[in-house]
């Protein structure tokens, strides 16, 4: 990446008068050229830039280089799951007849479309050893969301509504677990965590009752750790009449390894921009599906896609469904207005494609890379729970304190020698939390690199610890004042 | 060789020697063994190459057709120049997470900085975050913003000419919030402003939710709704899609205070409906109550103009379940193809692509009505580029016309009735296309 900050913005290369593109013209037979009745619009010109097509595109590939993604180098944000975006997969939507299809289209013109939607949703289930997946919610936040949906329409319909009103969460989950659990509309009770990181069964038993939904885990959790009381834990939620959600954030461990529907989930999500290689664009589009298990399928969410019994496929909506269809279904709703994110599906498909039965060795590679990382680093970082830990690690920062070198420092000193940092501060269960997620698609000579980064860094904090506290140092930007940002907001570029 | 797995077998040797473990297996010596996965693994096929994957996709391809589109609601067929893809390919771009470390992801930030100020330029307001999923949830979130920052109130009145699947989503979302959704009846494809005011006045109402052009393409006069509506102390809620304020009124020009949609419209490919890109904009007295990512700008300890994602407090992963929202993505990649897409048209090239679009429809609408199978269905309401036909002939339905249409390659629209058609045209429909579809009618 480049070592100058590009920091033109768009705007700043307007003139009047210049455009970057430029339209068929329609001579209209019977009508006039189209006039908006005054009423109607708007009264002044927006302000978008004006620039000749050469000029954005250089400003944008500028602007490019100063960016950090998979494909500029080793990307260890724990809990995120950076692997290699195949190019297959980026090939395959653009190919024709796939991405050019209105979500209106009858089903009879988009076959196609349909066997991608129905085929993923199918691997999806063998991989998950769930009954049935809806592609539709579209990222892993709003695919708990919808999970948590279909456990508040299986409770009502046995008239449990209104006394599960509880979901218990453990204190180490993702902030999106209680975040979406509250937008559903469910308390949130927290159960606490054991040192070793995974969760006190006893404090959870004693927060079950008549009045719990479910209770979401993440397995392995986000310290990296297998829950092995899951079966126990299974139990004890079942009894109660509650049901158990599988939080996918951290299936990339267990390719290959075990299915969340086999071990006494009934709920879960998929990140497909995680463990199913789909790019994570800077933050979106993902997706989120939501996956149940037998006896549940009839709660997920509208619009689905259907085989009729003469193979063809069908979108299943509100203003299409049969009567029998009417009765037998009883959908949480509807969270997306068409069938989710498609092209985001055909990517995940094209990779369990590529990966065929190969996929059943991710799992056991991430968590071969991640302990490589840990028993590489251990003696110079605290490791405040001991290995083997899955397919990532939680650091407490460096082992010797006495520098005061925190975890800020080591992750801004990382992108100075050509890494994105961990994830930090996250978990809370640590004051320097320090998480690392190397991904199956990473060699023995990035990890190699990687930690000798990080052992030089302990290094520089036992002999330079005030260089290392002022670093990034060669990075295009340095210590943005984020206080400024937040005190006096400005973000848009007519308030600047 | 797996191509995405680089270890060879002297790699995983050597690895789990440091690991001190003799097998990969070893590992796992936590997970129970009953619940490992069987003997024979997961019921896959063998790895196809990639030439094997490449075929199975263009197979698929052809199992699909590709029409000259005329359907709309709530997609739209726009045309997207080249430089937007050859811009969003950029793996720099794509491969990039959340903008966490401003340090090495000046690009994302650059452009999600950028795409907030076209969108509050768009929708006159004066802040948009980094965007929604998409449209739909664009406004149930704005729904959730309203009812949050009016503290008590509860009820939300929703105009019945919103789009079926977003009224639909609202009332999940309203579900787990305890929000009374009410929908407001229409009149002639319009939201009927009497039966509002009625509702308005019966109190405790939150946000009132309109949409124009709404679902039957119709553009709704909201003169007088703005006041009205905080004269009852609830906060005006817009629902547009973004493409069309290049020349209609926008939401700050009728005085909403939170403005929502779908983006799609900006050029984005259809792709069967997803990715779309939902965008949320409101006034700044409201800022702190949105959802999402917002980035804003700031300076370095060398006095650069930098961005930096802001606002963090309101968030799930600081406030968890005090948060405004769950909501953790934002979607990066599209908003980058919106703010390329606006940056190539300008004011002026999106004014075009509206107005040719416009002609375009009216053209077809005057000749598909001229032979006397079709009218207009909400007569005397005025209309940008999509508009619901009524058919008059009565042995005719529409999906006769659709089938008709398909034949000749075209999409002639979306049924919404057993004598409905919702037809709409983009500027990628040519005259050819017109008059295929006309023939096509005639031809019945």
């Amino acid at each position: 990446m480049n070592q100058k900050l590009y920091s033109k913005l768009i705007f700043e290369l307007s003139r009047p008068g210049r455009r970057g593109h430029t339209l068929p013209q329609y001579k209209a037979e019977t009508t006039s050229p189209f006039v908006l009745p005054a009423k109607y619009a708007r009264s002044s010109r927006p302000a978008l830039p004006e620039v000749d097509e050469p000029s954005v595109v250089r400003h944008y590939t500028n602007s490019s280089t100063n960016n950090f993604g998979v494909d500029t180098g080793f990307y260890p944000l724990g809990s995120c799951t950076m692997k290699y975006n195949p190019k297959i997969n980026e090939a395959a939507v653009a190919l024709s007849g796939i991405g050019s299809l209105h979500p209106a289209a009858p089903a009879s013109t988009v076959q196609g479309a349909l066997e991608i939607y129905s085929r993923l949703q199918s691997l999806l289930s063998e991989i998950g050893g769930m009954a049935e997946f809806s592609l539709n919610p579209f990222a892993g936040a709003h695919g708990e969301l919808t999970g948590l949906m279909v456990v508040r329409t299986y409770h009502a319909s046995r008239g449990e509504g209104e006394i599960r009103r509880k979901v218990l969460v453990p204190d180490s989950a993702h902030g999106t677990n209680p975040a979406s659990a509250a937008i559903a509309g469910y308390n949130v009770v927290e159960c606490r965590s054991l040192p070793d990181g995974t969760v006190n069964v006893d404090d959870l038993r004693s927060k079950l009752g008549p009045d719990v939904a479910a209770v979401m885990m993440t397995n392995p959790n986000t310290v990296g750790m297998f829950e092995k009381n899951i079966p126990e834990i299974a139990e004890a939620v079942h009894a109660c009449g509650a049901l158990m959600y599988y939080d996918g954030a951290n299936l990339n461990a267990l390719l290959g390894v075990a299915r969340p529907g086999d071990m006494g989930f009934d709920v879960m999500h998929i990140n497909l921009h995680k463990t199913f290689s789909t790019p994570h664009g800077g933050g979106g589009p993902g997706a989120g599906p939501v996956g149940v298990r037998a006896g549940l399928e009839k709660f997920l969410p509208m619009p689905r896609v259907v085989r009729d019994s003469d193979g063809s496929l069908r979108v299943l909506d509100d203003d299409t469904m049969s009567p029998a269809e009417r009765t037998e279904l009883d959908p949480l709703g509807r969270v997306s207005a068409w069938l989710g994110n498609y092209a985001v599906f055909v990517k995940a498909l094209a990779y369990i494609l590529t990966m065929g039965k190969d996929i059943e060795q991710v799992g056991p590679l991430a968590c071969l890379n991640a302990n490589y990382v840990l028993h590489s680093l251990s003696d110079l970082y605290e490791l405040p729970i001991p290995g083997p830990c899955k397919h990532e690690m939680v650091f407490d920062g460096l082992r010797d304190k006495s520098t005061e070198c925190t975890t800020m420092n080591v992750a801004k000193r990382l992108l100075d020698m050509g890494f994105h940092a961990p994830t930090i501060y996250f978990p809370l269960l640590f004051h320097e939390s320090l998480m690392i997620e190397p991904t199956e698609t990473e060699s023995i000579e990035t990890l190699d690199a990687f930690i000798k980064a990080m052992r030089d860094i302990a290094r520089e904090a036992a002999e330079e610890p005030d260089l290392l506290k002022t670093a990034p140092l060669a990075t295009p930007v340095r210590h943005p004042d984020e206080n400024e940002a937040a005190l006096h907001p400005k973000v848009t570029y007519q308030s600047l | 060789m797996n191509p995405y797995l680089p270890h060879t077998p002297e790699d995983i040797a050597s690895m789990l020697g440091r690991c001190g473990a003799a097998s990969l297996d070893e590992l796992f010596s936590d997970v129970p063994a009953q619940l490992r996965l069987g003997k024979g693994g997961y019921a896959l096929g063998a790895p196809m190459a990639e030439a094997e994957v490449n075929r199975y996709f263009r197979s698929l391809g052809k199992k699909n057709l590709e029409t000259a589109c005329f359907a709309g609601a709530g997609f739209y067929s726009h045309y997207c120049p080249a430089a937007v893809e050859a811009i969003t390919s950029r793996s720099e771009f794509y491969t990039a997470y959340t903008p966490y470390q401003p340090e090495i992801s000046q690009g994302t930030l650059q452009y999600i900085f950028e795409y907030q100020s076209m969108i509050a330029s768009l929708t006159g307001m004066d802040v948009a975050n980094a965007s929604m999923y998409d449209g739909a949830t664009a406004t149930a979130e704005a729904m959730m913003m309203a009812v949050a920052a009016s503290k008590k109130r509860r009820r939300v009145l929703v105009s019945a000419t919103l789009l079926p699947a977003v009224s639909q989503v609202l009332a999940t979302y309203a579900e787990g919030q305890d929000i009374i959704l009410e929908t407001v009846s229409d009149h002639n494809g319009a939201t009927d402003r009497k039966a509002l005011s009625e509702q308005l006045g019966a109190g405790d109402v939150a946000a009132v939710i309109v949409a124009t052009p709404n679902r039957f393409g119709i553009l709704e006069d909201f003169e007088g709704l703005a006041e009205e509506v905080h004269a009852a102390k609830a906060l005006l809620i817009i629902n547009t899609h973004a493409s069309t304020l290049g020349v209609l009124r926008s939401q700050g020009e009728w005085g909403a205070d939170i403005a929502c949609g779908e983006a799609q419209s900006l050029g984005i490919p259809l792709n069967y409906g997803g990715p779309g890109l939902g965008y949320l904009a409101c006034r700044q007295s409201l800022m702190r109550k949105m959802p999402g990512r917002i980035v804003g700008a700031t300076t370095d300890d060398d006095g650069q103009r930098v961005f930096v994602l802001t606002l963090q407090a309101r968030e799930q992963h600081i406030r968890r379940h005090k948060a405004t929202s769950n909501i953790c993505s934002n979607q990066g990649l599209m908003t980058l193809h919106a703010a390329v897409y606006l940056s190539l048209l300008g004011p002026e090239g999106l004014r075009e692509v509206n107005e040719t679009s416009a002609s375009i429809a009216h053209d077809l609408v005057a000749r598909l009505t001229a032979g006397g199978k079709l009218r207009e269905k909400f007569a005397g309401r005025e209309w940008l580029n999509e508009c619901v036909l009524e058919i008059v002939d009565e042995g005719l339905t529409p999906r006769r016309i659709l089938d008709a249409c398909l034949e000749r390659g075209i999409l002639a629209g979306k049924i919404i009735g057993e004598k409905e058609i919702m037809v709409c045209a983009t500027e990628t429909c040519t005259p050819e296309d017109v008059k295929q579809y006309v023939e096509a009618v005639e031809a019945l």
